[in-house]
């Protein structure tokens, strides 16, 4: 078992995420983590999924990810290969004896307080699942009141995006073409061209599956 | 189609009237409600629709999945919000199952009212998410002709499957303009249909360098309508073929290559051939459990080329060493020039030896059973008469049990699209609804429901929509009084415990009187010398539904059989035999 980060690009429409989370349940796969957000064009959310399977049942999961109509795309993005972060804010019990403790552990992480009172400090904190355990670690001897964490959230290093070609519709002459031809087959003019691998991350483009790995 | 749009605003109501008339629909099954009410005024003025009035949602279902399956259109189905949409549940489920494209509509509390669990209200799209190809919940008036032109194209492309439209009330009633064709919306549906050549090219190159292979199809040859194309490529390249349970009809039974189906009720021919090739060539179909047996040890000798048009089909159950991706007709058919040229090149299939062992299993082992001794009617040879009379071009649907095999067994189908059935989700009462939906669309053939005692009586009250609405079914209710396949396993496994699987349906209810209070022809057959007789007059009646009681032994067992959850190599062709195969050779 190996532990794995997708990112899925969905269409921004209500009920994308229940079908996303709901093929896992279905599928009897596990969601480790789980971020939505919004992206650079506003009608795409991207999701992040953490999820630690095999490789043929996560071949299989990116393969039933694809067929759901409102996912765009999905990118296994690899931990070399990208930035993960996830966020952290934490309850710290702390009274005037340990808050110089609590404080310097604080900004050993470099994270921050974000709120004080009497008996408790709140710290903020972000980065990879390493660090975020580590602080936990250390930060648990003073007595963690409360605890709570973002799903992780990734990108590509380099300069190239996730979204490298535009998004298109199927235009009315190929749906009137398809009713007319009365054909079963699907038809489209789109190439079938070979799922590109960026350096390390891998693309499960939606039309492409003659090639494993 | 040309251009229309209307000047004038008119309803969502008649918006999606209008739709479906421009999506080619001729006929919609369904029952009003509530919240669906606003679209049956306009649908009363429709010419171009035809609605028949069902008994029950799940009676519409089927019967637009029966007609989606005879006809290769999409099926067409429309229910009121809550409990006429969840009634529409087990046939959405079944579509899915079997991929056969269907449209289900169904009305929707107000979009005022959603999530205050309103009169009839429920989450339909939430409840069906997980067996609709895809769903959409339609809140506004000016999107629902998007929305249906939207569902037809998912539901007819790519590997079809259901989808549900769920369009609120006031979406209904609201005013729109109307325009047709729209623009399609769909950024992240792209389904692939035409295969990688070089894919093809491989698998070309396999089957002529095979020394056992068999030509493995499935559903997806039928709904792809590759059969011409799959006959030539048989014929070109002399393989022996085995057609699943979905597959039935999509090559002729009586071809010489053909031997039959595979899996768990399969001929010993089809299932050996399966488990001794070294080339296992998948068309269409999905190495479902009930064709592979235990995983582990099926077809262990096989290299495997798998075609489908649904990525991730391949290599789910069984890892495929040629993958293919795409429609199936455009794969056979780029099979077919790759097989020309290996054969122009001089490379040529040797599969003499093959045949001759396959020859052998189909002489030794073919499908068959025993006479009851009491003189009563065996099942099996009710519905094999059946078929000969009734002849090739009748349409058969049926329900799910051991009548169903026994009809995929015994009856020789020589066209395709003659054999409907629930074969994923195994749904019993699917037989009645699917025949009507079958028979409206292909009104000049004879339609013959063949359904179990048990089956019968989930569904037949969609007899009264037979009667009334001119849709002359013949069903062949094989009646041996109990739940004869569950009987069959308490038989094998349960030491003959025959916990609740008496129906008593000899007694009650009686079908003949049924039939009759249903407005069609009641007949009785009861004992060998009147079968004949007795099917002959069934198909002399074509003005108005007919049900025929054939009180039938109650102990014939469907066999061959390999046991659940064991390998094929285990397989009985009949009760304690195990046939020979030499196994010394493994």
């Amino acid at each position: 078992m190996s532990r794995h980060t997708l990112s899925v690009l969905v269409e921004n429409k209500p009920g994308v995420l229940t079908r996303v989370a709901g093929l896992f349940a279905r599928r009897d796969f596990n969601i480790e983590s789980l971020a939505v957000g919004p992206t650079e064009h506003e009608d795409v959310s991207r999701i992040t999924l953490v999820v630690t399977v095999e490789e043929h049942p996560l071949e299989q999961v990116t393969k039933q990810l694809n067929k759901l109509i409102n996912v765009l795309k999905i990118v296994e993005l690899d931990s070399s290969a990208s930035v993960q972060r996830e966020l952290l804010l934490v309850k710290v019990r702390c009274d005037q004896e340990t808050r110089a403790e609590v404080l310097a552990t604080v900004q050993l992480f470099r994270a921050k307080i974000v709120d004080v009172a009497t008996d408790a400090v709140t710290v903020e904190a972000t980065g990879d699942r390493e660090k975020i355990e580590a602080l936990l670690r250390v930060l648990e001897p003073f007595g963690i009141k409360e605890l709570v964490q973002s799903g992780m959230v990734a990108i590509g290093r380099g300069s190239r995006s996730i979204a490298d070609r535009p998004l298109r519709a199927v235009s009315p002459e190929e749906v009137r073409a398809h009713h007319e031809g009365g054909s079963h087959s699907a038809h489209n003019g789109h190439s079938t061209s070979n799922a590109t691998r960026d350096t390390h991350n891998r693309t499960h483009r939606k039309q492409v599956s003659d090639h494993h790995g | 189609m040309t251009d229309r749009s209307d000047q004038q605003a008119i309803s969502g109501a008649a918006s999606l009237i209008r739709a479906l008339e421009e999506s080619g629909v001729d006929t919609v099954f369904g029952i009003p409600g509530g919240a669906i009410l606003p679209a049956y005024d306009p649908l009363l003025d429709s010419t171009r629709l035809r609605h028949i009035l069902v008994r029950h949602e799940q009676g519409a279902g089927h019967a637009a999945t029966g007609y989606a399956q005879a006809t290769g259109r999409v099926g067409v189905c429309m229910a009121t919000s809550g409990p006429g949409a969840t009634n529409l549940v087990t046939p959405i489920a079944d579509a899915h199952m079997d991929s056969v494209p269907l449209v289900a509509i169904t009305g929707q509390v107000a979009s005022t009212h959603i999530g205050t669990d309103a009169f009839q209200e429920a989450d339909i799209v939430g409840i069906t998410l997980p067996i609709t190809k895809h769903s959409f919940l339609v809140s506004r008036a000016d999107e629902i002709a998007r929305t249906v032109a939207e569902a037809f194209h998912i539901a007819s492309t790519g590997r079809p499957g259901p989808v549900l439209i769920d369009v609120t009330k006031d979406a209904l009633q609201s005013l729109t303009d109307f325009s047709w064709p729209v623009e399609l919306n769909l950024p992240g549906y792209r389904p692939v249909s035409k295969p990688h050549a070089k894919q093809v090219r491989e698998a070309a190159k396999m089957l002529t360098e095979a020394k056992r292979p068999v030509l493995y199809i499935g559903g997806g040859v039928l709904k792809a309508r590759a059969t011409t194309e799959f006959r030539v490529l048989a014929e070109l390249t002399e393989a022996p073929v085995v057609t699943t349970l979905m597959a039935r009809g999509a090559f002729p039974d009586s071809h010489p290559l053909h031997l039959g189906m595979p899996g768990m009720h399969g001929t010993v021919a089809a299932v050996t051939a399966l488990q001794k090739a070294d080339l296992i060539v998948a068309l269409g179909t999905r190495f479902d459990d009930r064709v592979t047996g235990k995983l582990a040890s099926f077809a262990p000798h096989a290299k495997v080329v798998h075609a489908d048009i649904d990525p991730a089909e391949i290599s789910k159950n069984r890892t495929a060493d040629v993958p293919i991706v795409g429609d199936c007709r455009e794969v056979i058919a780029d099979l077919v020039v790759a097989v020309q040229a290996e054969h122009a090149a001089g490379r040529r299939g040797d599969y003499a030896g093959w045949w001759e062992q396959l020859n052998a299993w189909r002489r030794t082992y073919p499908l068959g059973y025993d006479l009851p001794k009491d003189g009563s009617l065996a099942p099996q040879q009710v519905i094999e008469r059946l078929g000969r009379i009734a002849g090739p071009e009748t349409i058969f649907a049926a329900g799910v049990g051991q009548h169903q095999m026994w009809a995929s067994q015994f009856i020789s189908y020589e066209n395709p699209y003659t054999w409907l059935n629930s074969g994923g989700a195994g749904t019993m009462g699917y037989a009645v609804p699917a025949a009507m939906g079958a028979k409206v669309g292909m009104p000049d053939r004879t339609v013959w429901a063949i359904d179990g005692d048990g089956c019968f009586q989930m569904t037949n009250q969609e007899l009264a929509t037979c009667a009334i609405n001119e849709i002359p079914i013949k069903v062949a209710v094989i009646n041996n009084g109990s739940l004869g396949m569950v009987r069959q396993w308490q038989t094998l496994f349960y030491g003959k415990r025959y916990s609740n699987t008496d129906l008593h349906s000899r007694r009650i209810p009686d079908f003949v009187k049924l039939a009759e209070a249903y407005g069609c022809v009641g007949l009785r057959c009861e004992s060998p010398e009147d079968l004949d007789k007795t099917i002959e007059q069934a198909m002399a009646i074509d003005d108005a539904p007919v049900v025929v009681d054939f009180v039938v032994h109650q102990d014939a067992m469907v066999w061959p059989m390999v046991p659940a959850g064991v390998g094929n190599d285990e397989i009985l062709a009949a009760q304690d035999v195990r046939p020979d195969f030499g196994d010394g050779e493994e």
